[in-house]
């Protein structure tokens, strides 16, 4: 029913469409690293603001738990009524859904720094921006990149689904080929992004361990 | 919002799909991923790999492992099911494994001294100090399997996401906002409902999940 029956006739669809597949890579990663960019800008601060003010610990960190629990597809298709159809609005759904792990991480980064150490740090006479940039920061780093990596790999799926609303991306392909019933066109957006995804995890693993001294590394 | 009023019963129906699809998930999921659990509690170096393997299948966005699953069990809700039991496996086996790693080990030599087999002790000691682990990966898997039980309806999985669906191909804002929220709110009543039941139902079950 769905026109071919080799599972590998999408590397064809890739070969014979090789622009359309460049563009559709580039909306679907310039979506991934905005979002997680305007993620990372958004939730670094307002985590040093938490950890700074105690009284906000607990409803940020509720609010954020919660946000974790609404699902992707609900915050892209709200935007939609919202804002339209497009680009933009498909970006401000998966930055909202980027600041969210960046922000607890973090968070839990800065407030998992030990008392002892911050003591040390204000014994030695360190103001309060040299305690967070020099000590406080330094140690969260692991936390931070967990985070990222979180955020991207939950990008490249928000994406994906984004070309429901017209921003385009691999999920294009999906679309399309779910419309027509063609399995080539289907699995040609199908497998990159599954493929981008596996690629982010890993490569963004080995770069956590690679910049994050040892002593300092979390599972 | 308007929509829900005008037609609860048509959104009862969809919610009662969306469950359905999510439990059976978890009920398949549950069924391998505790055994799973526990054998890789018990046999160290299988941990790893298997932890790994499933961490980065994890990461595959759902509407492409929809998609990958397709040539293989078609149109419908098997797919649908398939690819959810396969997402919710993962919080379960590592749930399982954490908390029967996290049974201290006084305990299991006290049950051994008091002459307990491998199996007494299992099904005695380990399992139920291991509960609120395996629970909290199920609430885990359940809060998670809502939202992607939502983009099951692009390949006839039915559920709230053909509400959000409709909505878009029709450009029904009412329709999209109906299916979101409702989305929204079973995934929040799993966050929290959960939560609330275990503490109610053993007030030591305080833990916290490990995320995938």
């Amino acid at each position: 029913m769905f026109g071919s029956n080799d599972p590998l006739d999408f590397i064809d669809h890739i070969r014979e469409n090789q622009d359309q597949f460049w563009e559709l890579f580039s909306e679907h990663m310039s979506l991934v690293l905005y979002a997680t960019l305007i993620g990372l800008v958004i939730a670094i601060p307002l985590a040093i603001l938490t950890s700074r003010i105690k009284v906000l610990d607990k409803p940020m960190t509720l609010i954020a738990n919660t946000g974790q629990a609404i699902p992707s597809l609900a915050v892209l298709a709200l935007a939609l009524p919202l804002f339209g159809i497009g680009f933009k609005p498909a970006l401000f759904a998966l930055s909202l859904l980027a600041i969210l792990p960046i922000f607890l991480n973090t968070l839990v980064g800065i407030n998992s720094v030990d008392a002892a150490v911050v003591d040390a740090a204000r014994g030695m006479g360190t103001s309060d921006i040299q305690l967070l940039w020099q000590v406080q920061l330094p140690l969260a780093m692991p936390f931070l990149f967990a985070g990222v990596q979180t955020a991207v790999v939950l990008s490249i799926g928000g994406a994906t689904l984004a070309a429901y609303i017209g921003a385009g991306g691999f999920g294009d392909w999906i679309l399309q080929g779910l419309a027509v019933r063609n399995f080539p066109i289907l699995l040609a957006g199908a497998v990159p992004v599954a493929v981008l995804a596996m690629i982010a995890e890993i490569v963004l693993g080995w770069v956590r361990r690679l910049v994050v001294p040892k002593g300092l590394t979390v599972s | 919002m308007q929509y829900i009023l005008d037609n609860p019963g048509r959104v009862f129906e969809l919610t009662i799909e969306h469950l359905q699809l999510v439990f059976s998930a978890i009920l398949i999921a549950a069924l391998i991923g505790i055994p799973l659990g526990i054998l890789i509690s018990r046999v160290k170096w299988l941990a790893l790999p298997v932890l790994n393997i499933s961490g980065v299948l994890y990461t595959v966005p759902s509407l492409a492992f929809f998609a990958i699953l397709i040539p293989y069990t078609g149109i419908g809700k098997t797919t649908a099911i398939t690819a959810l039991a396969v997402y919710s496996l993962l919080a379960i086996v590592r749930n399982t494994a954490a908390g029967m790693n996290e049974v201290p080990a006084s305990v299991v030599d006290a049950a051994r001294g008091m002459g307990m087999g491998q199996f007494q002790r299992l099904r005695l000691v380990e399992l139920p100090l291991a509960i609120p682990y395996i629970f909290a990966g199920i609430r885990l898997a359940t809060v998670a399997g809502i939202g992607i039980g939502a983009i099951a309806a692009v390949i006839g999985g039915g559920g709230l996401g053909r509400l959000i669906f409709d909505g878009i191909r029709t450009i029904d804002s009412n329709r999209i906002v109906a299916g979101a929220l409702m989305c929204i709110i079973l995934a929040l009543l799993a966050e929290y409902g959960f939560s609330k039941l275990a503490l109610l139902l053993r007030p030591d079950m305080r833990v916290k999940a490990e995320r995938g």
